[in-house]
């Protein structure tokens, strides 16, 4: 990496989230508190499903969360260093064999289900 | 003529920000400066006013002789880039020759314009060059799916006119992007992120100038 790149990546590691969120993979189900804005107010919305992707690295990295409202699947990418999300928690963790779950869109009830991995 | 002076700069890369509300914003990283007044035209001995302005150290080894006494009459060392910008004589008057000029010639929240070379395609045929439609994929048409069509009349005029658009080097120009805005400066870098894209690859130079037409 050249001197002016290296700066830039840099600049990059400074915006990333001072408080980091906690390790999670595709599979792995989870709960997004994000902040939104209602006119002047803000308040804290919590979005929880399973994670069907985790792209990227770095402050451009982003993740997907994907849940089934009242019967229609509903997806959300969020900026994994976005300052709009409060914390995250992890609710469990899946057993998969592939980093993109998008075989679970053609998946609905009992096929959508994903394995824990064992909790002891 | 710009009624301000400009810096240049290298295009560095693109990455994003974050912005006070949350929102991302895609920028443009440029590497600014510093850049040095090199020469001053004046209308006395050049019939115009203008500042030349340098950007980039480059080794004594490749600088021949005419040139190091150029940049020894600014005071300055030798510099890869040569950029003029044509100004009003009272602009001029406030750069004395060897001055450095930096980042804090602009301000977050800026309007400017970019100038570049947009990156360089080759030999592209009309469809992608000026956007022609092509022939039809079907209905019996036979080897014509991106050709243009035809190039003009019979026997009146019985040529092709001047400036018939054709298949042939794309891109590889001189492009300006207008009013886009500067979203940070890091003045100990010499660093500035402007929003969205702008023309050329990396590494390429850029020049940015006070917007000529803010909306």
């Amino acid at each position: 990496m050249s001197g002016t790149v290296l700066k830039l990546y840099e600049i990059e590691q400074e915006q990333l989230r001072p408080n980091p969120l906690p390790t999670f993979k595709a599979g792995d189900t989870v709960r997004v508190y994000y902040k939104i804005r209602e006119g002047e107010k803000e308040r804290v919305q919590v979005f929880e499903g399973v994670v069907i992707k985790r792209h990227g690295g770095g402050l451009r990295s982003t993740f997907t969360v994907r849940k089934v409202s009242y019967g229609i699947g509903v997806e959300r990418v969020f900026p994994a260093h976005s300052p709009r999300i409060d914390r995250l928690e992890v609710k469990s963790r899946g057993r998969i064999r592939q980093a993109r779950l998008y075989y679970l869109r053609k998946r609905s009830g009992k096929a959508a289900r994903i394995r824990e991995i064992g909790v002891h | 003529m710009s009624s301000s002076i400009g810096l240049i700069g290298k295009k560095i890369g693109m990455t994003q920000v974050f912005n006070a509300d949350g929102s991302r914003d895609g920028v443009t990283a440029i590497e600014l400066g510093p850049c040095v007044v090199v020469q001053k035209k004046t209308i006395e001995k050049d019939g115009y006013t203008a500042l030349q302005i340098g950007f980039d150290d480059k080794p004594e080894r490749k600088v021949k002789r005419p040139e190091a006494g150029h940049f020894s009459r600014a005071k300055t060392t030798p510099k890869r880039f040569l950029r003029e910008f044509r100004v009003p004589t009272e602009l001029a008057d406030k750069y004395e020759v060897g001055q450095e000029i930096k980042t804090d010639l602009f301000n977050v929240g800026d309007i400017i314009d970019v100038v570049g070379t947009s990156k360089g395609m080759g030999f592209m045929g009309v469809m992608k060059t000026y956007g022609y439609k092509g022939g039809k994929a079907t209905h019996g048409v036979h080897e014509v799916y991106r050709h243009g069509g035809s190039l003009g009349q019979c026997m009146t005029p019985g040529r092709v006119m001047k400036g018939k658009r054709m298949a042939g080097r794309h891109s590889n120009k001189r492009v300006t992007v207008q009013n886009i805005e500067i979203m940070r400066i890091f003045a100990q870098d010499n660093i500035v992120f402007v929003k969205g894209p702008i023309p050329g690859s990396r590494n390429s130079l850029v020049q940015l100038l006070p917007a000529t037409k803010p909306s």
